[in-house]
Parts: structure tokens; sequence; C-alpha cells
């Protein structure tokens, strides 16, 4: 191999970044993660702490920034690896400052790695117990997200002495023909939401004539409560450029563009660098690794419209339109960008592309189940003890994701439902916990795999306000151009808020089943077949919670909040405490005759703060539903006029 | 409530679109002219609407309809303290409008507003990445996690202080 002219300058350039590795190998390294939610979580402040007290001691240590693990319950998380202490690599999590401070003392002066603190070591040893026992770390499957939290995003050496850019430089070698074959073999579905097999379209968009031809990154990312396509391209970039230079080499694009939403500044930010990087390098550009293949890559920011993650909304909005959705056929893989025959797919498909040109389609498919191979990542929030960012393989039960892989539900509550694939998804229930994750189950079951968002909501949260919620999102989010989808959704809301305030009619079940068959069968794109997917499963698995918000004017999970009041229990009310009437925004709480507290249901904006402010010794603030439960308490006359102070 | 664009505004709005004269550009240009006025002026101003038919030569329906079908664009100025509280999945099942409703009292004005001395404006964001912190609220770039209504009097108490702080720092501020 060593005359092969690609291989010898791609060698060349390994060794270039395995000489920058050289410089810190013999130091200590301090690994602290920096992506938005690290950054949100006190991470810079973390970071300033660890160079304040390393410049005191006079401490030659690495500080590594790295992106982001997905451990985002453990934000701001550090890794200390001090090979001279005879320790392994700690991890240690929810660092703050004053945590930092003490750990270069510590460990690094004095080789003490603070067992109270330490939440494991990162590999396997006989000192510390590693932080592969617990399930949150073994159970995931980490292929795609494999580099993210360990490698610098903003040093292209980094990802190439962890071996980044050899799929490309494999790639080069391969003829289209045989690329697209191998991701066609692999069985590679699209993971922006539909699961459209990769290597078909990839098929479809070769086969054209045209002489230009594009590639774009779908990196809009727009339901409201998913954050893997960001973090993917915070912490490892290079992971998905290289898999766009490989899509374009095998379609025989010159062109790519990522799309990518604005309010991702610091993804915009890494990516920008990242580009220029690679194509300092010869990775990009013209040229690639002094062949005669070219790739330009640019960015395209978006403006914060859900509906333009719709690959032909997505093309109206790069051509400076409002970003409504189009007929297809034609699909943009056969006339799409300014006319030009266009593949489209999304930054984890992208993702996926290096490591099955790098090990094969074989290799690939020994992960997952036959009909989706590979890894699924899914941001997992709401009511788990380890919320963050999984991977984990195709196929394994949602009761494993929520209640091994994330802990299960935090304080003792019950698992009431799991909301997957945002607005376009569904809410399902405990009976179907045992449904393994790929498309097609989750599709059966009523839920979808969409963008990959998780909701797990407990016992005290409310179905049909979650289901409320997403309606009111794409009802916003509609972009009018059908009116089933722009009337329709506008109606099914209307019906949902009346529900919720205690104002629904029995009627309004039969209705909201009608309307939603009417909105899925008479929208074009994908945003208004599918709006309606949250009333339809949770009617089907949660009827009860709709027929005790019409029938009885209660909210089983006691959030919505026309129809639950607080009280205050007199016989567990303690005379001198005031926790209550400081802290209610409204000044509701009031002083009975008795110096015990009660509640003026007028003012109560039921916003549930004096529950959160009794002390639990007393514990006597009650939530109820329906309202009428709350005994009454009248305010003594003489505090009332206290209150217009 | 209407607000009048100040000359600073202008003339960097010109700046702006001077820079497009004399070229030929696309349709396709629209939306990153008006990311960059809104990234330095904070917000799109009537005027930029007219400014940027005529440097693009298409009507000024085409450029408001564009500029009010994406959520980024906002036509009133934002306050110096851009409040923005995070209404995603994650923050609304653990209570975000209860946190949003606690900043529209506390200031008197609904999201999407900004107070007459702009110094405060409220809007709601969805999902801001930190879902593990929710419910959250930022105010510029600083986010807060875990937020409780009784926390949002603390911002405020938070942002006085730095007041005080900053007009000690400025010179002339006895006078
Ligand atoms: C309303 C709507 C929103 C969408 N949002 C996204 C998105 O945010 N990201 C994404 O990759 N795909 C999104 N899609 C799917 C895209 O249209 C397209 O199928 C996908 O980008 C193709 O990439 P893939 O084959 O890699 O999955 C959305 C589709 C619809 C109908
Ligand atoms: S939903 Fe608020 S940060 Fe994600």
């Amino acid at each position: 191999m060593s005359n092969d002219p690609i291989y010898t300058t791609y060698n060349q350039i390994v060794e270039q970044s395995l000489q920058h590795q050289n410089g810190i190998q013999n130091i200590p390294k301090i690994h602290l993660g920096l992506s938005t939610c690290g950054i949100a979580a006190g991470a810079l402040e973390t970071k300033a702490a660890f160079e304040a007290s390393l410049q005191e001691y006079q401490v030659n240590v690495y500080l590594h920034t790295v992106g982001c693990m997905g451990h985002c319950y453990a934000e701001p998380y550090v890794i200390i690896d001090h090979p001279e202490s005879g320790f392994p690599p700690v991890f240690y999590h929810n660092v703050t400052p004053g945590k930092a401070n003490m750990l270069v003392q510590r460990f690094l002066l004095e080789n003490d790695p603070c067992f109270e603190h330490v939440y494991g070591a990162t590999v396997e040893n006989e000192l510390i117990p590693s932080v592969y026992e617990f399930s949150r770390f073994h159970r995931e499957r980490r292929l795609v997200m494999k580099h993210c939290g360990q490698i610098d995003p903003e040093n292209i050496h980094e990802y190439i002495a962890a071996g980044g850019y050899a799929a490309l430089a494999k790639a080069l070698h391969m003829d289209a023909k045989t690329i697209i074959q191998e991701i066609q073999h692999s069985g590679l579905r699209g993971r922006g939401g539909a699961g459209f097999p990769t290597g078909k379209k990839w098929q479809i968009a070769s086969e054209s004539q045209a002489a230009d031809k594009i590639v774009i990154c779908n990196a809009d990312e727009g339901d409201p409560g998913a954050y893997m396509d960001r973090t993917l391209l915070e912490s490892n970039p290079h992971q998905v450029l290289e898999g766009i230079a490989i899509c374009a080499i095998a379609v025989g694009a010159k062109r790519a563009i990522i799309y990518i939403r604005s309010e991702y500044p610091l993804a915009i930010k890494t990516l920008t660098l990242a580009i220029a990087q690679a194509k300092s390098l010869g990775l990009l550009g013209s040229a690639i690794l002094n062949t005669s293949c070219q790739v330009e890559i640019e960015i395209f920011q978006g403006s914060g419209a859900f509906v333009c993650g719709e690959e032909t909304a997505l093309i109206q909005s790069i051509e400076g339109f409002r970003g409504m959705p189009q007929h297809r056929p034609p699909y943009p893989v056969s006339k799409g960008l300014f006319n030009h025959p266009t593949v489209i797919n999304n930054v984890k498909t992208l993702a996926t592309v290096p490591l099955i040109i790098e090990h094969g389609a074989d290799w690939f498919k020994q992960t997952g189940t036959p009909n989706t191979p590979g890894t699924a990542i899914f941001s997992v929030v709401g009511s788990v003890v380890h919320p963050g960012l999984v991977e984990v393989e195709m196929g394994i039960s949602l009761r494993e994701l929520i209640f091994t892989v994330c802990g299960g539900i935090p304080g003792k509550k019950q698992f009431k439902a799991v909301q997957i694939g945002g607005p376009s998804g569904g809410c399902l229930p405990d009976a179907y916990l045992d449904t393994p994750i790929d498309f097609d189950s989750l599709t059966q079951a009523g839920a979808m795999m969409g963008s990959g968002g998780m909701v797990v909501i407990d016992e005290t949260s409310c179905v049909v306000d979650v289901t409320r919620f997403f309606l009111d999102f794409t009802q916003k989010e509609s972009c009018g151009k059908c009116t089933f989808c722009r009337i329709g959704t506008r109606h099914l809301l209307d019906i949902l808020k009346r529900i919720t305030v205690g104002n629904g009619e029995e009627s309004d079940i039969g209705l909201l089943e009608s309307l939603s068959i009417d909105v899925k069968q008479g929208s074009l794109c994908g945003l208004g077949k599918t709006a309606a997917n949250p009333v339809i499963t949770s009617l089907r698995y949660f009827r009860s919670e709709y027929e005790a918000h019409i029938v009885d004017k209660q909210c089983p999970g006691k959030t919505c909040r026309p129809l639950i009041a607080y009280y205050i229990d007199l016989e567990k009310c303690a005379r001198g405490c005031d926790a209550c009437v400081g802290c209610c925004p409204t000044n509701a709480v009031f002083t009975t005759r008795t110096r015990k507290k009660g509640i003026d249901l007028q003012l109560c904006v039921k916003c549930g703060e004096c529950m959160a402010a009794c002390p639990p010794e007393y514990n006597a603030v009650r939530k109820v539903s329906p309202p009428h439960l709350a005994p009454v308490i009248e305010r003594p006359p003489d505090t009332d006029t206290n209150l217009s102070h | 409530m209407e607000f009048e664009t100040t000359d600073q505004d202008l003339i960097t709005l010109y700046t702006i679109c001077d820079q497009f004269t004399d070229k030929i550009i696309e349709r396709g240009q629209l939306i990153p002219i008006l990311q960059q006025i809104q990234e330095k002026i904070g917000y799109i101003p009537k005027e930029a609407i007219v400014k940027v038919s005529e440097v693009l030569s298409i009507s000024q329906a085409a450029v408001y309809g564009v500029a009010t079908f994406y959520n980024q664009f906002r036509f009133v100025p934002p306050g110096k303290y851009p409040i923005k509280v995070c209404l995603g999945t994650a923050c609304h099942v653990k209570g975000a409008d209860i946190i949003l409703e606690n900043f529209e009292r506390k200031l008197g004005i609904k999201e999407g507003e900004t107070t007459q001395n702009r110094e405060f404006s409220v809007e709601r964001v969805a999902c801001v990445g930190c879902c593990a912190l929710a419910p959250v609220a930022l105010v510029g770039e600083q986010v807060y996690g875990h937020m409780a209504p009784s926390k949002v009097e603390g911002i405020f108490t938070q942002i006085e202080v730095k007041k005080q702080i900053e007009h000690k720092q400025t010179p002339n501020s006895e006078n």
C-alpha cells in the first residue's frame, strides 16, 4: 500500500496528527465536557476554576476540552487521567468550581482521588469500581457517538489520530457503485424519522445524468425536545463531514450544504471551524487527498421553522422562500435544490456512513435487528433518574431503555407513559414497554421513531395536557398550505384546550377522533399527516384520562391548573412557620386567626411554590382535583387590608 | 407597543444593505440578509423590509412574507436583558408555563413583548438542549436550570445588583 498515492497522502496526515498528540502524552490530563448542555450546567465556571488553581499551584496538566458524552444528569463532569498517581482515569460528576479546586489540590498534587466524590473509573481496574458497572454505561452501544466526549471537536488531529477520515481514504479507492452497494447491503435506514433506505436514495441520485448534484445534511432538528443532532455536531463534527464527503463522492455531487438551525450557535461555530480545518489538510475542497475528487461543504442557517425539516420545505427555504412543502414526485433526488438532483440525509445517517465504509456492511448488520440494523440515538428526558443522550442497539425494549439504561422513574413515582417521536409521535402506556425499538415496531404501536426525542411521563403528569402541548406546537408550526392541517389542527387544539380547562363535552372525544382522521388524510406533508398522532394514541391508550377531564372535571395527574386546587391542611400546619407566605408570588397565602395558614383560592395561580416551600416535617400543603374538594378557609377580614400595601 | 427605530440602527441597516448594491444578488440571499440584520440590530425594523425589497428587487410583501414565516425573526426590539423561557417538551412537563407566567406577571408584559424602557423582553423558545436541567430559562446567554417561580425573583435581584455594579464602573456616572 506504500506506493498508493491516496494512502501516502493520508498516512502523512495521520503522522502529523499523531505528532500533535505526542506532545501531551505523558502529562496528566483533565477532560472537561464543553458542549451546550455542559455550559448550561456551569462547565465554563468549572473550567475557569481549574485554570485558576492549576495556575496557583503551578501544576503542569493538559486541560482537554471535549464534547458531550451524553450524560446530561452528571454535567458538568470531568475525567481526570493522572497515571503517575497509580489510579486509572476517574470520572467525576457535577463538578462545581469548589470541587474543581479540591481535585487539583488533592488528586493532582497529593495523589488522593477523593473517593467520596468518585463516580467511577473509566477503565476496568482493581482499585476503583468502573463506571461500566452502571447500566447507564454498559448497556449503551456506542458506535456513532463513540468519539463524542472523547475528542476535542475543535481539533481535527484528535479525530484523525482516533482513526478519522480513514473511511474517506478507503472510499476514494472504491468506485461509486461499490460504495452505494455497500450502503445498500448494510441496510442503513435514514435516521431523520421516516427510515427510508439510504442506499436506495443514493442509488437513484447516482443514476441521474445531471451535471450538478447536491448533498444536503439535514440538521434542522425541529422537535422541541430533542438534541441528538446538535450534540453530534458539537462533539464530533468531522464524522459528519466525512459522511457527507463519502455521500457526495458516491452520488457524484461536488457541492454539499449543511442546513442547520440558527438557534445552534455553538454547533455552527464548531462546524465552520471543522470545515476550514478539513480543507486545510486537503480532506475536503478540491483535490481531496490529492485525487481529482472535489467536495465543497457550506453551511446554511435555518430560521426556526419545524416544517423546514421536511425535505421539500427545506429546499424552498434555501431558495429564499417561505418553507412550504411541495408535491412529491418529483422527489428531491431527481429534482431538488435549484432543480438539481439532491440527496437529503439526516446528521445521524451521515455520521453512520463512515463506520459502514470502514468496517463493512456485514459488521454493521451484526448490531440491531434484521429490518433496522445499527443503533438508535435517543434523548431521554422527563421523569427519569439519568436523563441524557443514549445510543442503544436497535431492538432493545423500551423497558430496558427507560428502566435499566436511564435508571427508571425518580422518587418512587409510577410510570405513566412514554412519548416517542416528538410532535409526530405518540404516547405509549406501560403495556407497550416491551415493544422493541425499531422503525416498524414503534409505528405499529402507534408511536414513531421520529426525531428520537423521548419523554418519560410519570403519574404526576397529564397525558391530555402533553397532547395539548404537542398540538399547540404543530398548530403554530403548520405552514398553512393545506386546509386540513391549518384549520384542523386549530380545532383539535381548541377542543383539547377546552377539555383541559374543564369545559369539555361528552361529544368531544368522538369529534377528536374523526377530526384526527381528516387531518391525517387531508394533508400533503408529514407534518399534517402525523400531527394528529399524539391525539390518536392518547385516545387509544388513555381514554379514561380524557373521560375524567370531561365527565368528572378531574385531572388524574393533577396538572391541568383549572382542574386543581391547593389548600393547607390545618392539622399539619405549624403556627410559627411562614415559608409558604414568603414564597407566594401573588400574596394568596394568608395567616388565619390561629396563626396557621390558608390559601385564598381567588388569588391563587396554582404555581405550587407553597407546596415546594412547606418544610417536609409539616408537609401541610395539599393538591386536589377537582378543585371543589379543597376546604374553604375564610381569609380573616383584617388581613385583607394588609394585602393592599 | 410601537418602537421607533433608532438612528444608530438605521445607520447599521444601511451599511448592511450597501454591501449588496451594485451586485446581482439572488433570491437565495434573502434569509441570510435578514439574519445579518437581526444579528446586528437585534430585530427586523420596518425600514428593513423596504430596504431589503429594494436590494433584492422583489416586493415588500415577499420580504415580509418570508420574514414573518420564520420564528427566528422578530419585529420588536429585544430588551437589554432578553429573557427566554424554554417551553420544549421536557420543560413543559416540568411546569415551564408557570415560569413563563411568573416572568410575565413580574414585568407586566406578555411573551413576545418588550418593556417600554427596553430593559426586558420575554419570549418562549423550544428546547435549548439541556433538558436534564428542566425547567430552563435564559437571560441573554446565561442559562438558569431547575427554575422555580421563586427563582424568578432571584434573577431580577441579580440583574439589579449587576446594573448597580456597572453603574459604579461607568466613569461619568456621577454626573
Ligand atoms: C414536519 C417534518 C419535519 C422533519 N424534520 C426533520 C428534521 O428535523 N431532521 C431530519 O433529519 N429530518 C426531518 N424530517 C424528515 C425529512 O423530510 C427527510 O425525510 C430526512 O431528512 C431524510 O433523511 P434520512 O433519509 O437520513 O432520514 C422531517 C419531516 C417532516 C415531515
Ligand atoms: S425542553 Fe427545555 S431544555 Fe430541552
